[in-house]
C-alpha cells in the first residue's frame, strides 16, 4: 500500500484539506462572522510550536540521552505563567501601533529605525533558516523511508544526490507555492491570516491525533503497558544509563538550566511564534485559556516520546536505524501500514505547518522593512510617482517566500548532514533569543536607547555566528576542521566551542552564554551612554505605559509639517486601495466629530493616523518615510524644542501668578470678613451701651418722680420727713446730672473728639487740686490721709484738669470705701524705668479678684448688683481708665479682698526739660 | 484590578515553582535508578510535576475569572 503513487496523492489531498479549511476560514473572515475567534483555536493555533523537531526529533533525542528533549517544553510551560503579564503587553502596543511583525515592533520601539527593523529581519532569516532546512530534512526523509516499504532503511543514504532528484528539493518547491498560495491572496491592513490560523488549529489536532496513536501503538501494542516497557528497558544495557540521565547522558544540570531558559525566549521570539501569538491575536482574553491549555497540548505531545524512544531502541537490536525515525519505522517495522501512513501525514503537517507561518511571517519581515524602505529610499525607482503600490508589494512577499524557503534548502544541503534534528533546531533557537533583551528590555525600560538595541543585536548575532552557525558549516566540510579544533588561525582563545578559554560546556550552552553575556552587555552599556532622539522617547513611553493610556490615537507626539487630509487619503490609497482608504478616513472624521473626510484638520493627530494605518500595510518605518515625504515634514531642531518648552515654562509662571494673586484674594476676603464680624459686634455693643445707659439713667428718674409726687400728694407731710424726702431728691438729681455729664464725658472720650490740652504737669500740684476739692470727704467720714510724694517734681505731659478729674475720681472712691473713723488712705509717688507711679491706698474691704477687671468696665460695678446699692455711677474708673491710657500710661488695681485696695496708675515721664515750666506751676496755686 | 494583581502575583508565583522543581536541586533527587508504577522515577516526577503545574496554572487563570 505504501508506494509513492498512493502517498503522494494522499499527502497532497491531505494538503488539500488544510487549503479548504483556509479559504472557508477567510471566507467567514469576510463574512464577519470569525471562526477562529474562541480561546480553543487560539491555543492550538500556538501549536505551530511543534514541528517535525517535536514529531521525530524529541524520540531522536530522548534515544540518545533520555530527558535532554524536555526542556524545549518546559521552558514555554513556565513562560506562559509570565504570559499574561508580558504578552498581554505586547499585543496591546502592537494592537494600539498596528504591528504587524517582530521586526515592526523592535524597530518601532526604538523610534521606528529603519535600519533596526532591516537588522532584525536579517537576523530573523538567517537564524531560523536551519530550523527550516530540519523540516525539509524531517519530510524528505520520512517520504523516503515510508515507500522504502517493506525495507526499514537502516540510515537514509545521503550521497550528493543532484538537486532535481533531491526529495527535499521538490519538498521545498511544493512548500513555497502552497505558502504563496496561504498567504499572499490580498494585503491584509493587519497582516491577519484567519483561514491560515484555522487551518493551523486544524494540523495541530492532527499531528497530536497521529503521534498518540503512535504512542498508544508502542506502549500497549508492541509491549503491555508501560510498566512493561520500562521494566523491560531497565534490563537493556543500552539504557541502562538512561534511567538516571541528568548529570551524565543528558549532560549537566546547568545545560538543562540554560536550554529551558533557551527555549522559554525562543518560545517568545520564533517569527511564526510571534505571527500566530500577537499578529493573529483576536482577544486579548483568549490568552487566559492559552496560557494552561497550550502547556497541556505540549504535556500530550511529549507523553509518549519516551516510550516510543525506548520501545525503538530495544526494537531495532543490529540494525541502525536513525533514532529520528523511529516513530515511522516502529508502525512500519510492525506491518502496520495505515498506522504509519498516518504517522507520515502527522510528520508532513507538523512541517507544513512550521514553514508555512513561518515563511510568511519572514516575508512580511523582508517586505515591510527590509526591502521596502530601500526602494523607498532609492529614487530611481520613483515609487512616490507610481500608483498603485499593491502588486509590486505582493509580487516582493512571493518572491520572498520562496528566497527563504530555497535558501533553507541550501542551508540542509551545506550543513544539514551533520546534525540530528534537535540539534539543528536549537541552534535557531540561540539565534532568535538575541532578540529577547532588546524587545523585553523595551517594553519595561524607557531608557533603552536604539544605539543600546542596535549594539546589543550586534553583538549576539556576531557571537552567535560565531559559536554556532560558523561550526556547523564547518562540521559539514564546507569549513576546514582545524577552525573548530584550533580555533581559527590557530588561536586557541577564539575556539568557537570553547571561547576564551571557557571549555567544558555544551555548545548549545556555551554558545548562549557568551551570546547573551555580549547582547545584554551591549545592550545596556550602549543605552546608558546614548542619547535618546525625542522620536524615541515618545514611542518609548508609547510602548512601556501602553496600559496607562487609553489609546484613542490623541497622544500627539511633538510634530510640525504641513499636510493635507485629501493628500494624506490620496497616499492610502494607492497602498490599501481606494475603498479602504475613503472608509478608513471617514471613519477617523467621524471619531474626530467632522462632517466628512476633507473638512479633517491636518495636524499632528492625522498623521499619526496616516501612519499608523499605513504601517499595517507596509511597516513602520517605511510607513514613516512615505507620510513625511507627503507631508514634507520637518524634524523637530533642539532649538525648537527648547522654544516650545520655554512658551511651556512661560505659561507655568503665568499660572502661578494667578494662583498668587488668588491666594492674595481669599486673604483680602478673609480680612474683610473678620472687620465685618467686629462692626457687628460693635454695633451690638453700642445697642448694649444704650440700654445700659437708658436703665442706669432711668432708675434715678424714677427716684425723683416717685418721691415728687409723694411730697405733691402729701401736701401735710411733717417738716422732717419732708426734709428728708427733699434731700432724697436733690442727691438724686445731682446722681442723674453726674451720670448724664460722664456719659458725654464718655462718648466724647471714645470718640475721640475730646479736646486735650496738653501741657507738661507737675503731678504734685494735681495731688494738691484734688485733696483740696475732696478734703470735705476726708473729714466727713473721719478717714485718715497721707501723703508720702517725694520733693522732686514729678513731670508728666498731659491735660491737667482730666488728671485733676482722675485723682478725684480715685480719690472719693478711696474715701467712700475706706471704713469711717479708722480708715486710713495713703497716696504715694515713685519714678522708675522712665515712668512715674502713684498709688492710692486703702484700708477698706478690698475688691476679690473675680471684680477687679469688672470695676473697670462701664456699669460694672463690684458688689451684689441685685442687694447693694449703687455707690456711683459705675462710669468713673472706666474714664479714668481712658484718659490715663490716652496719655501712654496704665491704671489698675492689686487688692485681696477684706485687705483693703491701692489703685495704682503710671505716666511716662515728660521728656524735654519742661520741667522748669512745671516747676513754676508749683503746689499751692491750684484751681 | 485588584483582582488583575493578585492574578499577577500568583501567575508569578507558580513561575518561581515550577523554576524551582524543574531544577537543580530537586531534579537532582528523582535522578536514581529506581521506579514507581514501573515507571522510572526521573520521568514519573518530570511528568507529573508538569501536569500540577499545568493544573496550577489552570486554577489561577480561571479561578480569577
Amino acid at each position: 500500500m505504501l508506494h509513492s503513487w498512493v502517498v503522494l496523492p494522499v499527502a497532497l489531498a491531505y494538503i488539500g484539506v488544510l487549503f479548504a479549511i483556509a479559504r472557508y476560514g477567510d471566507r467567514c473572515a469576510d463574512r464577519g462572522r470569525s471562526i477562529i475567534a474562541n480561546p480553543y483555536v487560539y491555543a492550538l493555533s500556538l501549536g505551530v510550536y511543534a514541528t517535525a523537531w517535536t514529531f521525530y526529533g524529541s524520540v531522536g533525542r530522548a534515544a540518545g540521552d533520555g530527558v535532554g528533549f524536555l526542556p524545549i517544553y518546559i521552558g514555554p510551560t513556565l513562560m506562559m505563567a509570565l504570559w499574561w503579564l508580558v504578552v498581554r503587553k505586547i499585543i496591546r502596543i502592537s494592537k494600539t501601533n498596528r504591528i504587524t511583525s517582530l521586526a515592526d515592533f523592535i524597530s518601532s520601539r526604538y523610534g521606528k529605525s529603519a535600519l533596526l527593523a532591516g537588522l532584525v529581519t536579517i537576523i530573523a532569516v538567517v537564524g531560523v533558516l536551519p530550523y527550516i532546512a530540519l523540516q525539509l530534512k524531517a519530510v524528505s526523509s520520512s517520504f523516503t523511508i515510508l515507500v522504502g516499504y517493506p525495507e526499514v532503511a537502516a540510515q537514509v543514504p545521503r550521497v550528493a544526490v543532484p538537486v532535481l532528484n533531491d526529495t527535499a528539493f521538490w519538498t521545498a518547491v511544493l512548500l513555497a507555492v502552497f505558502t504563496i498560495l496561504f498567504g499572499t491572496r490580498h494585503l491584509d491592513a493587519a497582516e491577519r491570516h484567519e483561514g491560515l490560523v484555522a487551518a493551523i488549529a486544524f494540523e495541530s489536532m492532527v499531528k497530536l491525533v497521529a503521534f498518540l496513536a503512535v504512542g498508544i501503538f508502542v506502549t500497549w501494542g508492541i509491549y503491555a503497558g508501560l510498566p512493561d516497557l520500562f521494566a523491560r528497558a531497565a534490563q537493556d544495557p543500552r539504557l541502562a544509563t538512561l534511567q538516571a540521565p541528568l548529570g551524565g547522558a543528558a549532560g549537566s544540570y546547568a545545560s538543562w538550566a540554560w536550554l529551558t531558559v533557551l527555549s522559554l525566549l525562543a518560545f517568545m521570539f520564533l517569527p511564526r511564534q510571534f505571527q500566530v501569538a500577537v499578529v493573529e491575536n483576536v482577544n486579548e482574553q483568549h490568552i487566559a485559556k492559552a496560557i494552561w491549555l497550550f502547556p497541556l497540548y505540549m504535556l500530550a505531545m511529549n507523553l509518549f516520546v519516551v516510550p516510543i524512544a525506548f520501545g525503538g531502541v530495544m526494537h531495532f537490536t543490529g540494525v541502525n536505524v536513525d533514532p529520528d525515525t523511529f516513530v515511522l519505522t516502529l508502525p512500519m517495522a510492525q506491518r502496520q501500514e495505515a498506522l504509519a501512513l498516518l504517522v507520515f501525514i502527522g510528520g508532513l503537517s507538523a512541517a507544513t505547518g512550521m514553514v508555512i507561518v513561518e515563511t510568511i511571517a519572514l516575508s512580511t519581515m523582508v517586505c515591510n522593512d527590509l526591502v521596502m524602505p530601500v526602494l523607498l529610499r532609492m529614487r530611481s525607482m520613483r515609487l512616490g510617482d507610481r500608483r498603485n503600490l499593491t502588486g509590486l508589494l505582493l509580487g516582493i512577499r512571493r518572491g520572498a517566500m520562496v528566497g527563504v524557503i530555497l535558501l533553507g534548502y541550501l542551508y540542509f544541503r551545506l550543513a544539514g548532514e551533520a546534525y540530528a534534528l534537535v540539534a539543528i533546531g536549537l541552534i535557531s533557537f540561540a539565534a532568535v533569543a538575541q532578540f529577547a533583551p532588546a524587545t523585553i528590555g523595551g517594553i519595561y525600560w524607557k531608557g533603552a536607547t536604539r544605539g543600546g538595541a542596535l549594539a546589543g543585536l550586534l553583538a549576539g548575532f556576531g557571537v552567535w555566528g560565531y559559536t554556532l552557525l560558523l561550526p556547523s558549516f564547518a562540521k559539514s566540510g564546507w569549513l576546514p576542521l582545524g577552525f573548530l579544533q584550533d580555533g581559527p588561525f590557530g588561536i586557541a582563545l577564539l575556539k568557537p566551542y570553547a571561547l576564551f578559554g571557557l571549555d567544558g560546556l555544551n555548545e548549545i550552552t556555551h554558545a548562549m552564554l557568551w551570546s547573551m553575556l555580549a547582547n545584554i552587555g551591549a545592550y545596556v552599556v550602549v543605552s546608558a551612554l546614548t542619547r535618546q532622539t525625542i522620536a524615541e522617547q515618545t514611542q518609548a513611553a508609547r510602548f512601556v505605559d501602553v496600559f496607562r493610556h487609553t489609546g484613542d490615537g490623541r497622544d500627539v507626539h511633538a510634530w510640525k509639517g504641513t499636510a493635507s487630509a485629501p493628500e494624506l487619503q490620496a497616499l492610502l490609497a494607492r497602498f490599501l486601495g481606494a475603498e479602504r482608504a475613503a472608509a478608513a478616513f471617514a471613519d477617523y472624521a467621524r471619531r474626530r466629530g467632522v462632517a466628512s473626510a476633507a473638512g479633517v484638520p491636518a495636524d499632528g493627530g492625522l498623521v499619526q493616523f496616516a501612519e499608523t494605518t499605513l504601517a499595517g500595510a507596509i511597516g513602520g518605518a517605511s510607513a514613516r518615510i512615505m507620510v513625511a515625504s507627503a507631508v514634507n515634514e520637518e524634524t523637530l531642531t533642539l532649538d525648537e524644542v527648547r522654544a516650545m518648552l520655554d512658551d511651556a515654562s512661560q505659561v507655568i509662571a503665568y499660572s502661578h501668578e494667578l494662583k498668587q494673586k488668588s491666594q492674595e484674594l481669599m486673604r483680602a476676603t478673609s480680612d474683610l470678613r473678620a472687620a465685618n464680624l467686629r462692626l457687628q459686634e460693635l454695633d451690638r455693643m453700642k445697642d448694649d451701651f444704650i440700654s445700659t445707659v437708658t436703665h442706669e439713667l432711668r432708675t434715678p428718674l424714677t427716684s425723683i418722680r416717685a418721691f415728687t409726687e409723694i411730697l405733691h400728694d402729701n401736701p401735710d407731710l411733717d417738716a422732717a420727713a419732708r426734709e428728708k424726702f427733699l434731700t432724697i431728691i436733690i442727691q438724686e438729681s445731682e446722681r442723674l446730672t453726674r451720670l448724664i455729664n460722664q456719659v458725654l464725658d464718655l462718648a466724647k472720650l471714645e470718640s475721640g473728639r475730646a479736646e486735650w490740652q496738653v501741657v507738661a504737669i507737675d503731678l504734685r500740684a494735681v495731688v494738691q487740686d484734688s485733696l483740696d476739692a475732696t478734703g470735705q470727704l476726708f473729714r466727713a467720714r473721719n478717714v485718715g490721709l497721707e501723703t508720702r510724694l517725694p520733693d522732686a517734681p514729678l513731670v508728666v505731659s498731659a491735660d491737667r484738669d482730666r488728671l485733676v478729674q482722675v485723682f478725684i475720681n480715685l480719690l472719693s472712691n478711696a474715701a467712700k470705701f475706706a471704713p469711717a473713723d479708722v480708715g486710713r488712705v495713703v497716696i504715694a509717688a515713685s519714678a522708675a524705668n522712665g515712668m512715674l507711679r502713684l498709688s492710692i491706698a486703702d484700708n477698706g474691704p478690698g475688691i476679690r479678684s473675680e471684680d477687679q477687671r469688672l470695676i473697670f468696665e462701664k456699669f460694672g460695678q463690684a458688689g451684689d448688683v441685685m442687694t447693694d446699692r449703687p455707690q456711683g455711677t459705675g462710669l468713673g474708673l472706666p474714664i479714668s481708665r481712658q484718659i490715663i491710657e490716652h496719655f501712654g500710661g496704665r491704671l489698675w488695681v492689686e487688692s485681696v479682698a477684706g485687705a483693703g485696695a491701692t489703685f495704682i496708675f503710671e505716666l511716662p515721664v515728660a521728656r524735654s526739660a519742661s520741667a522748669a515750666d512745671a516747676a513754676r506751676a508749683s503746689p499751692g496755686h491750684g484751681a | 484590578m485588584i483582582q488583575s494583581i493578585v492574578k499577577n502575583q500568583r501567575l508569578a508565583a507558580v513561575f518561581l515553582l515550577g523554576a524551582a522543581l524543574f531544577n537543580y536541586p530537586v531534579l537532582a533527587l528523582f535522578n536514581r535508578a529506581a521506579a514507581v508504577f514501573g515507571i522510572p522515577v526521573l520521568y514519573a516526577f518530570i511528568f507529573g510535576a508538569w501536569a500540577a503545574l499545568i493544573g496550577l496554572l489552570a486554577l489561577v487563570v480561571e479561578r480569577s475569572r
